[in-house]
C-alpha cells in the first residue's frame, strides 16, 4: 500500500506520461509458477488425471510452463491444452467481434478430469464464468479449478481461484499487463495506468 | 454503420483472412459432442430464397442454427411473391418481424444491393443472377488453402460457363485479393464480353492450361439460364472442356478438382473425376457451412461487423470537412 502510494506521488511530481512499473520479475514469475505446480500437485493427490487448459492468449503459455513443472516433478506427462472463451463472452454485443483463438483439448477430452483452468491476471471474474459455459459444451468435468499468475480483486462475479500466483492490490483505472517469453520476449507483470498501458498491452 | 457481404469485392484482403482464419477455428467444432455456440442467440435471420438452392439455403441455415440464431426460411414459391408482392414490400415486412440479418438468393444480378438500401439488419449476398456469390468464394478460398496453403502465385483455372456464372466472378475477385493468379477457360461463346477488364488472363484451350494449374475448378453450364445455343451440342462441349480421366492425368501431382455444384456428371465433369481422391468437392459442401458461420459471426456476433463494406468515403456522402 505504502509502495504503491509513494509511487503514485514520483508519478504526479514527473511532467512524463506514467510509465507502467514491475511488480513481478522473471525469477519472481518463475518461483510463483513452480510453487502453483506444486500446489497443483498437493491439493490432487500427484495429479493423476489433472488436465491443464489455458485461456488464450497468455493462459496458453503459463498453463504450459506449469505443465512441464508438473511433468518434471511427477515423471509422467502431464496433459496440457486451450480452451478458447470467446463466443462466450458476455461482453460480444457491446464490442466488435473479435478473432478466435484455438481451443485444443488433448487425450480422450474433458470428461471425467480434474479440469485446472489457468489465466494470467484474474480481474471481474467474466472471464472465468465464459470459460465454466465453453468447458460445459465440451463435457463433463469431475472438478474444475482455477489457477491465476495475478488475483488484482474487484470481482464482478462470485468466482474465486484455487492457486494465486500474487494477489496484486490495483485500482480500477489501473492495467495490469502480463508478458512471457513466447510472446513478448521476456518474462514480466507490469502495473500501469490502463489509458496508456491498455493501448500498448493490446497491440503487443 | 450496417456493414453487408455484397461482393466478394467489398473484402479487404484483412478482412478475407480474418473469415478464413475464423472459419478454421469453427471448422473444429465438428469434432466436438455439441456443435453449438450460444454466440447468435437472440439474433433472428431471414433466409430470402427466391431462386431454388438445396446446398446454399441448407448450409446457410445450418451455420445460423449451429450458432444459436433463429433462423425464418422465406422461398418464393408459397409464399406473397406468387401473389405479386414487390421484393422491397417483402423485405420491409421481414424487417417488421425483427429481422437482423437477411440472406438472400435473387435471380436478379444486383437484387441484394438494393435489398441493403431499403433495410436496417445487414444483407448477405447468397447468389445474384449471374452477378456474385460471395460466401461460395469464400469457402472455394478456404478448401484451397486447407489442401495447399498460402494462395500467393497459386495457379487457378475456373472452367467453363464463366458468362453465366455468378461464382466464377466472385472467385476471380476474391483469389486476386488473396494474391492467387487465375486463368477462366471457356468457349469464346461463353466469356462475359467485358472479361478483359476481370483481373486475371482468359484462355479457350483446357488442354494448354491444365499442367500450369494447382486447383481446377469446373462449372455448371447453366442451360436455365441459356436463351440461345452457345455451343453446338453437349458432346462436343464435353469433348473440348469437360474433365474426363486423360485431362486429369496431365494436371501436377497436387493438384486439386474442385466444382461449385450442383454437378452434370459426364457433361462438364467425368464421374471418375469428381468421385477421384483429387476431388474437394464433398469437403467444398462442409466447408460452406464453417465459412457461412464465420461471415455471420463477423457480421452479426458484436456490437458493429468486423467485414464488409466499408462506409462511404466523405466526398460521397456529402459530409464537411477534410480527411481524418
Amino acid at each position: 500500500m505504502t509502495a504503491a502510494h509513494q509511487h503514485q506521488r514520483q508519478n504526479d511530481q514527473s511532467d512524463q506520461p506514467a510509465m507502467p512499473r514491475e511488480v513481478l520479475a522473471a525469477p519472481d514469475m518463475s518461483r510463483a509458477l513452480t510453487r502453483i505446480a506444486h500446489e497443483i500437485l498437493e491439493r490432487t493427490h500427484g495429479g493423476a488425471d489433472v488436465l491443464l487448459l489455458g485461456i488464450p492468449t497468455r493462459g496458453v503459455g503459463l498453463a504450459r510452463r506449469l505443465a512441464e513443472r508438473m511433468s518434471a516433478v511427477e515423471n509422467r506427462v502431464v496433459p496440457v491444452g486451450s480452451l478458447d472463451i470467446t463466443m462466450y463472452r458476455d461482453d460480444l454485443r457491446i464490442r466488435p467481434p473479435r478473432p478466435l483463438a484455438r481451443t485444443e483439448v488433448p487425450g480422450n477430452g474433458v470428461g471425467g478430469m480434474v479440469v485446472v483452468l489457468v489465466d494470467d491476471v484474474l480481474f471481474s471474474g467474466r472471464t472465468v464464468r465464459a470459460a465454466l459455459d465453453a468447458l460445459g459444451e465440451l463435457g463433463r468435468p469431475r472438478a474444475v479449478q482455477l489457477a491465476v499468475l495475478i488475483d488484482r480483486g474487484h470481482r464482478e462475479l462470485p468466482i474465486k481461484a484455487d492457486y494465486v500466483g500474487k494477489n496484486l492490490p490495483t485500482s480500477v483505472r489501473e492495467q495490469v499487463t502480463v508478458l512471457i517469453e513466447e510472446l513478448d520476449g521476456r518474462d514480466a507483470v507490469l502495473l500501469g495506468p490502463a489509458s496508456s498501458s491498455a493501448q500498448g498491452g493490446d497491440v503487443r | 454503420m450496417t456493414r453487408h457481404l455484397l461482393s466478394a469485392a467489398d473484402l479487404s484482403r484483412d478482412d478475407a483472412l480474418l473469415i478464413l482464419d475464423t472459419a478454421t477455428e469453427l471448422a473444429r467444432l465438428a469434432d466436438r459432442p455439441i456443435k453449438k455456440l450460444p454466440t447468435l442467440r437472440g439474433r433472428t435471420i431471414v433466409n430470402l430464397f427466391f431462386e431454388d438452392s438445396t446446398r446454399t439455403r441448407s448450409s446457410f441455415e445450418a451455420a445460423a442454427k449451429r450458432l444459436s440464431a433463429d433462423v425464418i426460411n422465406f422461398s418464393a414459391k408459397g409464399s406473397s411473391v406468387s401473389k405479386g408482392e414487390s421484393l422491397k414490400d417483402t423485405a420491409l415486412t421481414l424487417e417488421a418481424m425483427g429481422a437482423d440479418g437477411v440472406v438472400i438468393r435473387h435471380e436478379a444480378s444486383g437484387a441484394p444491393h438494393r435489398l441493403a438500401g431499403w433495410i436496417k439488419g445487414c444483407v448477405v449476398n447468397a447468389g445474384d443472377g449471374t452477378h456474385e456469390h460471395p460466401t461460395q468464394a469464400l469457402l472455394d478460398a478456404f478448401t484451397m488453402r486447407r489442401h495447399l496453403g498460402n494462395l500467393d502465385g497459386r495457379r487457378v483455372a475456373i472452367v467453363g460457363d464463366v458468362l453465366h456464372s455468378r461464382v466464377a466472378r466472385s472467385n476471380v475477385l476474391l483469389l486476386r485479393t488473396l494474391g492467387a493468379d487465375v486463368t477462366v477457360v471457356a468457349p469464346p461463346t461463353l466469356l462475359p464480353v467485358g472479361i478483359d477488364g476481370w483481373s486475371c488472363a482468359y484462355s479457350y484451350d483446357l488442354d494448354a492450361v491444365l499442367p500450369k494449374t494447382d486447383v481446377v475448378m469446373m462449372l455448371r453450364v447453366q442451360r436455365e439460364r441459356m436463351n440461345a445455343s452457345y455451343f453446338p451440342n453437349a458432346r462436343e462441349y464435353s469433348r473440348r472442356y469437360g474433365l474426363d480421366a486423360a485431362r486429369m492425368a496431365v494436371l501436377p501431382d497436387h493438384a486439386i478438382v474442385m466444382h461449385p455444384g450442383p454437378m452434370n456428371r459426364g457433361m462438364e465433369i467425368a464421374a471418375e473425376v469428381a468421385d477421384s481422391e483429387r476431388s474437394v468437392i464433398v469437403e467444398q459442401v462442409t466447408n460452406g457451412v464453417s465459412v457461412r458461420m464465420a461471415v455471420l459471426y463477423l457480421l452479426l456476433g458484436g456490437s458493429e461487423s468486423a467485414i464488409g463494406m466499408e462506409p462511404l468515403p466523405a466526398e460521397l456522402t456529402g459530409a464537411e470537412g477534410g480527411a481524418t
